[in-house]
């Protein structure tokens, strides 16, 4: 049966997590577990989700899980995943991990690389909030350029060539050849809860990058979480595609592409310094991004 | 209301005996409320809900409850974000002063 | 029982296809490969029974290896040196979350200068990280530790992962004959693992949890009692492996010739080997000297040399690692351990970087303790074998 938000179950697997008010990670993360269920093992490194939901004698997980280390983390769930299957567990258990951004595409990508090389029976949850933001809001390679940030303080540190293009993730393990890949946006449920269906019917590494945003870090109103996670998918800052079958397709087409990006930064403190002239450079780097796209996505316009 | 209850699960050690080993404990283990987090908590106008489970998907907590067959927020664990709000299609979430 | 002609790698290999550990994860470095590699053969001679995880870093390999024992299975892995600091964060997860991973180490120099050769650098940087610490001093030895570390480790008293140190290259590509013990013997010694410190698809857990200040000393001060029960289970273990094989190493201390020994060389490792020559060497010339070989590191044999008191006339130690600006790593600890005692002590810093340590510079030492004895002031801490 297909998933609808009528159906998903009742039952919570992050519950009570001490997370701050509107927490885009968070909204991630339920929503993954929505789809794949009890019948899972989590792990989850040093960070905001770790030190939020199992600090003893918290556990506001409700299934097997674990902490782990920074780098580690896809190391440690692909050992759980070859733990499970020589202790004789359950085929369609799955093994979550659940990273944000700075512990997958920084520290933790070689881990990634290896599970995905070695294609660990494994579900890699990225959860991007464009920054280390357990650690305060510093720069990590998912930051987008102009952002500031503790350690890209407004003017050169925030942009140039060294801040220009995010890392890629879906496009980096696609070259490792996974079985499947997504990216989502906790503003788009049914496309991000199907592309969990799907790579939960997958076995091998599966990797899901979810743009979660952070009513702390970006400093917005925590209502408006989902707004603005909208907004960036909208106005083409982030993109809504999957890696199946060796093809990438894009499965949401955004609306506000041939409209400035400025809607998406108004009302975020790590912009507020943007001046037109900026808007307007990234307005022209999101429109070179989008060719590039295109052609990722194999769409002829 | 059919979610956990704050003090689920939770066993405080009082000997060397009782203490965790190797850092490990139960799932689901509630010590403490969220509530504190909150100024604000939603009211919901059950006239116009039209039960769209839109404000139930967003919540980041998961408190909003509709096994009843209509939303039902857990006060112990909503921290008053507003998202509910600010995303419900038919408007029918206020947001409302704790206390008031 | 069959005989081989094995390397110590090669006798830890069996040591560890005799375990029956349930996946291996392993990342290759010098001079642990041949360890590695020989599972491999095993793995393709149909010989083992367990999965092999090719992982991309020792990072990996050790965060791989807790993964799957928080499931509850047993796991091996093995490295050296650079490897051993890169993997150094998940050392001290393992056994803070009381992981019972065996892991052999291949002792080596750590860089920089850079070094492929033995020495006791690595290990020693570890010291803290909450690992048990044996050292073998023959590929016999190597066996049958690392079948003793699954039996140590995985005690319920103890629930420590456990470290086994063979010196690189002087041990670990070195042949000898061993005796590999069959399967049923091991199998009598080591039941499989029996752990509720995992996940469980009918009683789940919170795994390597954070703790903070309101409960972390007392979750260190029940480490600090595993590893005082170690240093029970050790001596245990080793004792009904004897009674198995007929093979004993002592648990945490082995004498070597010392009842009536005025003047003894403490040692770890394949040197203690080279020793025991030199100690024959010199009582055939009526001298009163002994070896004190230590097997384990961590926990350190405390009791030992603590009653030691004036039984001993000098005690010198052979150190093959320093902690720049104070003693030799292991001669600190033994120093500490025998305060109060009247006994001379020195130390001797030798074999860095896999510098040989020939039989003259052990009897050197002799000379050198029995001086100091005689009252002849010298550094306490020596590096000796040195060109200038």
């Amino acid at each position: 049966m297909a998933i609808n938000l009528k159906n998903l179950p009742e039952d919570e697997i992050f519950y009570g997590a001490k997370t701050c008010q509107g927490c885009g990670g968070l909204m991630a993360c339920r929503m993954v577990m929505k789809v794949i269920g009890p019948k899972s093992c989590i792990a989850i490194p040093a960070g905001c989700m770790s030190a939020t939901t199992t600090v003893y004698p918290q556990s506001s997980l409700f299934v097997n899980n674990t902490v782990t280390a920074f780098p580690g983390l896809a190391s440690t769930i692909a050992g759980m995943s070859v733990g499970g299957e020589v202790m004789g567990w359950d085929e369609d258990t799955t093994y979550v991990a659940f990273g944000g951004d700075g512990g997958t595409v920084d520290i933790g990508i070689q881990a990634l690389s290896g599970a995905a090389e070695r294609n660990d029976n494994i579900l890699y949850v990225c959860y991007d909030n464009d920054a280390y933001m357990n650690t305060g809001n510093q720069k990590s390679g998912s930051t987008p350029e102009y952002a500031w940030s503790t350690t890209t303080p407004t003017g050169p540190c925030s942009k140039g060539a060294k801040n220009k293009y995010r890392k890629s993730l879906i496009e980096i393990v696609a070259a490792h050849r996974v079985p499947y890949a997504a990216t989502a946006s906790i503003a788009f449920p049914m496309d991000l809860l199907r592309k969990v269906e799907k790579a939960k019917q997958y076995r091998g590494c599966r990797v899901l990058h979810i743009m979660s945003p952070c009513p702390t870090g970006w400093g917005y109103d925590p209502s408006k979480t989902v707004e603005l996670a909208k907004l960036a998918v909208e106005t083409g800052m982030w993109w809504l595609g999957e890696y199946e079958n060796g093809e990438f397709r894009l499965t949401y087409k955004p609306k506000k592409l041939h409209e400035s990006t400025e809607a998406y930064f108004k009302g975020q403190r790590r912009f507020r310094h943007l001046q037109p002239e900026d808007i307007a450079e990234i307005d022209r780097n999101r429109d070179n991004e989008w060719k590039r796209l295109k052609r990722v996505f194999n769409i002829n316009e | 209301m059919s979610k956990p209850k704050v003090g689920s699960n939770v066993h405080i050690p009082t000997s060397y005996d009782s203490m965790f080993f190797g850092a490990s404990n139960g799932v689901g283990c509630l010590p403490t409320v969220n509530s504190g987090f909150r100024t604000f908590h939603p009211v919901f106008d059950y006239d116009t809900c039209i039960n769209c489970n839109m404000c139930w998907i967003y919540c980041p907590e998961g408190c909003i409850d509709r096994s009843s067959g209509r939303m039902e927020v857990d006060m112990d664990y909503c921290k008053g974000c507003g998202i509910c709000a600010h995303e419900c299609p038919k408007k029918c979430i206020t947001m409302v002063r704790d206390g008031e | 029982m069959s005989k081989d002609f094995l390397s110590a790698n090669e006798a830890a290999a069996y040591g560890v296809l005799l375990s029956r550990p349930k996946v291996v994860s392993a990342y290759p470095i010098t001079p642990q490969t041949t360890l590695v590699e020989k599972l491999a053969d095993f793995l393709a001679q149909g010989k083992g029974h367990f999965k092999y995880m090719m992982v991309e870093s020792e990072h990996s390999a050790m965060a791989a290896a807790l993964g799957v024992s928080m499931m509850g299975a047993r796991v091996f892995t093995a490295t050296s040196s650079q490897g051993l600091l890169y993997m150094c964060e998940m050392l001290h997860y393992v056994s803070g979350a009381r992981h019972p991973i065996v892991m052999v180490d291949a002792n080596r120099s750590t860089a920089t200068p850079w070094n492929i050769y033995g020495d006791q650098r690595d290990v020693y940087a570890m010291r803290d990280a909450g690992w048990i610490m044996l050292f073998a001093e023959s590929g016999q030895e190597a066996l049958d530790t690392v079948i003793q570390a699954y039996r140590i480790a995985e005690d319920p008293t103890v629930m420590t992962p456990v470290m086994v140190n063979l010196d690189g290259f002087t041990l670990t590509h070195t042949y000898d004959l061993v005796d590999i013990p069959d399967q049923e013997l091991v199998d009598k010694y080591l039941p499989p693992l029996n752990t509720t410190n995992k996940m469980d698809p009918n009683d789940p857990k919170t795994l390597c949890m954070t703790v903070g200040p309101d409960f972390h000393s007392e979750g260190r001060y029940l480490q600090q009692k595993a590893f005082e029960n170690a240093a029970e289970v050790i001596v245990k273990a080793d004792k009904e492996y004897a009674a198995l094989t007929g093979r004993s190493y002592g648990g945490m201390i082995e004498e070597y010739r010392c009842e009536d020994a005025e003047l003894v060389l403490v040692a770890t490792g394949s040197v203690a080997g080279t020793t025991r020559i030199v100690v024959d060497g010199l009582r055939a010339q009526g001298k009163k000297v002994g070896l004190v070989k230590v097997r384990c590191y961590r926990p350190f044999p405390k009791a030992y040399f603590a009653g030691l008191e004036n039984r001993f006339k000098g005690v010198g130690v052979i150190d093959r690692s320093i902690s720049f600006g104070f003693d030799g790593t292991l001669f600190s600890e033994v120093k500490s351990a025998m305060y109060g005692s009247g006994a001379k002590v020195q130390d001797y810093v030798v074999g860095l970087g896999g510098r040989d340590i020939p039989k003259e510079l052990i009897a050197q030492m002799f000379e050198k303790i029995e001086k100091r004895v005689e009252g002849v002031q010298e550094d306490e801490v020596q590096f000796l074998g040195m060109r200038w």
